[in-house]
């Protein structure tokens, strides 16, 4: 009885405190509840879910052979074990309440999605196995990881690099697998694998770009900022029409490098720009006196960078870059336009079908569920990764 | 005096070296692309990708469609694999540059066979045989009542752009005097999506590929062609003018696909007739036609039996129509100005001598 009276006087004070505020709170409520009132009257019975439960395999890998698929799920698998015992690892043996929300979250996703979307019973189970094993590998390194030696536990981040190579490897083919050919790749698997081949390597690029912009070598200094503002000032999709375009002249038929790898290599170099510049950002506010503090100390410049400047401006500059990554995974959908078959691009040849023509609500609306999802797992992730800085640095403020 | 005769001596040489470069760079640049493609073991192919009919992904993920098969009967002959095709989905503007800077083979991508397309000045293509008349109409709601192009002076209509289709439409309502505004989009899924909101009183282009999309529209019966066609469209598949006799192997291969057909000569029955041929050596002329015997393949840079290689995979020219967008496919296009020239049609092959 008291609790809904503090929660009456709660709303009353939040929502309704002066006339003004009630009216918009009324008029967004309306708002609110006749736009998902409409949403899930379309979902529900004007929507034909069929081109997607027909299409998933398409929309998930694109054209990739389907004799040679088990290799991604095994990629899946691995990825979903490594993320399971990793989690397990950092956060012990309790289960705090943010780590029983994410679970339970996983739980229903990689129960009820499947069946939801209608797929086949066996493409189903794959994913319950799936989300168990990502769930028994949190149990399993919260309960058991404490006790490994320190030496293993400090090894465990290299598994990921390791991974992310061999999951290429899994994917391309080559060392006795088939060769699967980037063209053949599609839908999401080539979306993610651009998008995380980019992030991984415009991050070193753009922060050697932003050392180099802060140089004292005038050559140095004067052909990053070259770059720097050659890239920024030219869009993405010029860029990427001249790499697709203009290489074929330059290069001899058959040198020029697979239009996939020539695309993701345009995305690194666009985003690598872009990065610097949130690293100059990081740079600049580090106050002078810690380079001289440093120097004092008698560390050389190498040590200087490593030690004390990065680590702090690199801190400072956490949001804007992931902000940079949430930006180039939606810009891969650009690489529709030049012919690859993306997530975007496969979702326009399936509309092209002519079984499923004038079915472009319910392809777009599932696009945009997914790239939500990929975008917010990237702000999710940079949060808790900023949370962990910032708490490293109180606990280490005297 | 002795000083300037070695003088001219070397400049002879000199223009002597060079001729033989120049000469050596022809032989070379003949050939470039067969080789190319036989050393990559593959033939890239330009498609529209998202036409319905002519080129389209399946649930499985394989191309399908009219202009496919163009690439699959030239691959089969070539490389004697249909399904050693790369396809490239290539929009209307990009697919000259894509051929031209060689990241494409061959373009069989519903292209108009146009002047400027084909002269060095212009585009500087080379293009095969016309695989498919065609002709630019236009679709109207039937409930707008709309009978005739002249009924839609002063709306709004819809185009895909950088295609012909806008210029012939630009080029008919200025004869006609009537003032209209175009709609462009980048593709037809945006054209024929602003067409179904109503954001246009008609959609132009192709009257083979509105036949197509009008198949796939919620309501077909609630959309006419109107019976005005403001072009010609022979829509052909083409190559680079630089490379002759690349051209000439796609050419024929197409040509055989057409001659086939005359001939009565099916994918189910090539094996038989190839058998008939060996066995009577008075049929010259399919002995001639299918590879037996005389040296046709070779003189250009392909097998023996490269059309049988080519009719294996696909079929010929009819079957490939009847499969992809005729009476076999949800399209039920009329052959029309596309039937054999013995049943009244443009279809017609040179002699194969």
């Amino acid at each position: 009885m008291n609790r809904a009276r503090a929660l009456t006087n709660r709303l009353r004070r939040e929502l309704f405190a002066t006339p003004l505020d009630g009216l918009i709170t009324v008029v967004l409520l309306i708002g609110l509840v006749s736009g998902l009132k409409a949403l899930l009257h379309w979902s529900l019975t004007q929507a034909d879910w069929a081109v997607i439960q027909a299409n998933s395999t398409l929309l998930a890998v694109g054209r990739y052979p389907l004799n040679q698929q088990w290799r991604l799920w095994l990629l899946t698998a691995l990825l979903s074990g490594a993320a399971g015992i990793s989690w397990g690892l950092l956060r012990g043996a309790g289960w705090p309440r943010s780590d029983r929300l994410a679970a339970a979250v996983l739980l229903v996703l990689g129960l009820v999605l499947p069946a939801g979307l209608g797929l086949a019973a066996p493409l189903q189970q794959r994913w319950w196995w799936l989300t168990a094993l990502l769930l028994v590998g949190r149990w399993a390194a919260g309960r058991w990881g404490c006790e490994l030696p320190p030496r293993w536990r400090r090894l465990l981040p290299l598994t990921w690099p390791v991974l992310y190579l061999s999951g290429l490897g899994l994917i391309g083919g080559g060392l006795g697998l088939m060769t699967v050919r980037p063209s053949q790749w599609g839908g999401l698997l080539l979306t993610l694998t651009e998008a995380s081949f980019a992030i991984v390597v415009c991050c070193p690029l753009g922060i050697a770009l932003a050392l180099g912009r802060c140089s004292e070598l005038p050559l140095l200094r004067w052909c990053s900022t070259l770059y720097i503002e050659f890239i920024r000032g030219a869009p993405l999709i010029t860029l990427l029409f001249l790499g697709q375009n203009i290489l074929g002249f330059l290069l001899p038929g058959g040198l020029a490098p697979d239009r996939v790898w020539r695309a993701a290599w345009i995305l690194t170099f666009f985003a690598a720009a872009y990065v610097a510049e949130a690293v100059r950002a990081g740079l600049a506010a580090l106050p002078r006196g810690q380079w001289e503090a440093a120097r004092s100390l008698g560390l050389n410049m190498v040590q200087t960078l490593q030690h004390v400047v990065l680590p702090q401006a690199l801190r400072a500059a956490l949001p804007a870059i992931v902000g940079q990554f949430i930006t180039l995974l939606q810009d891969t959908t650009l690489l529709s336009l030049i012919g690859l078959l993306d997530l975007l691009g496969v979702a326009r040849a399936v509309m092209a079908n002519p079984e499923f023509l004038g079915r472009n609500a319910e392809v777009y609306l599932v696009l945009a569920i997914l790239f939500w999802c990929c975008c917010a797992a990237l702000g999710v992730g940079s949060r808790s990764l900023e949370r962990h800085l910032n708490r490293q640095v109180l606990r280490s403020q005297p | 005096m002795a000083r300037r005769q070695r003088y001219l001596n070397t400049l002879a040489g000199l223009c002597g070296l060079a001729l033989v470069g120049c000469a050596n760079d022809e032989d070379t640049l003949q050939s470039q692309k067969l080789a190319l493609i036989k050393g990559r073991g593959e033939l890239i192919c330009g498609v529209q990708g998202t036409l319905p009919g002519f080129s389209s992904v399946e649930r499985d993920g394989t191309y399908v469609g009219f202009d496919v098969d163009i690439c699959r009967a030239v691959a089969a002959a070539m490389l004697g694999d249909p399904d050693k095709v790369q396809y490239r989905d290539l929009n209307p503007s990009e697919r000259f540059a894509a051929l031209a800077s060689g990241e494409v083979d061959l373009l069989s991508r519903n292209t108009t066979y146009t002047l400027s397309r084909d002269a060095a000045g212009g585009n500087g293509l080379s293009f095969a045989p016309v695989v498919f008349f065609d002709g630019q109409g236009l679709m109207v709601p039937r409930a707008s009542g709309i009978s005739n192009i002249k009924g839609l002076s002063g709306k709004p209509i819809c185009v895909e752009t950088g295609t012909t289709s806008e210029l012939n439409l630009a080029d008919r309502m200025r004869a006609l005097q009537a003032p209209y505004t175009p709609l462009k989009f980048q593709t037809s899924d945006q054209t024929y999506a602003a067409y179904l909101q109503g954001r246009c009183a008609a959609v132009t282009t192709d009257r083979s590929q509105l036949a197509a999309k009008r198949t796939g529209l919620p309501n077909p019966d609630d959309h006419v062609l109107l019976p005005d066609v403001i072009s010609k469209e022979p829509l052909a598949p083409a190559t680079v003018n630089a490379d002759p006799l690349w051209s000439d192997a796609v050419r024929w291969t197409i040509y055989a696909l057409m001659q086939a057909e005359e001939l009565g000569i099916t994918q189910a029955n090539v094996e038989a007739k190839v058998a008939e041929a060996r066995a009577n050596p008075n049929l010259a002329d399919l002995r001639r036609f299918l590879g037996v015997e005389g040296d046709f393949g070779k003189q250009l840079g392909l097998s023996p039996d490269f059309v049988v290689k080519a009719l294996r995979a696909v079929g010929n020219y009819g079957e490939i129509f009847e499969r992809n967008v005729g009476s076999g496919s949800l399209l039920r296009l009329e052959r029309g100005l596309n039937r054999s020239w013995k049943a009244g049609g443009l279809i017609y092959a040179p002699p194969f001598r």
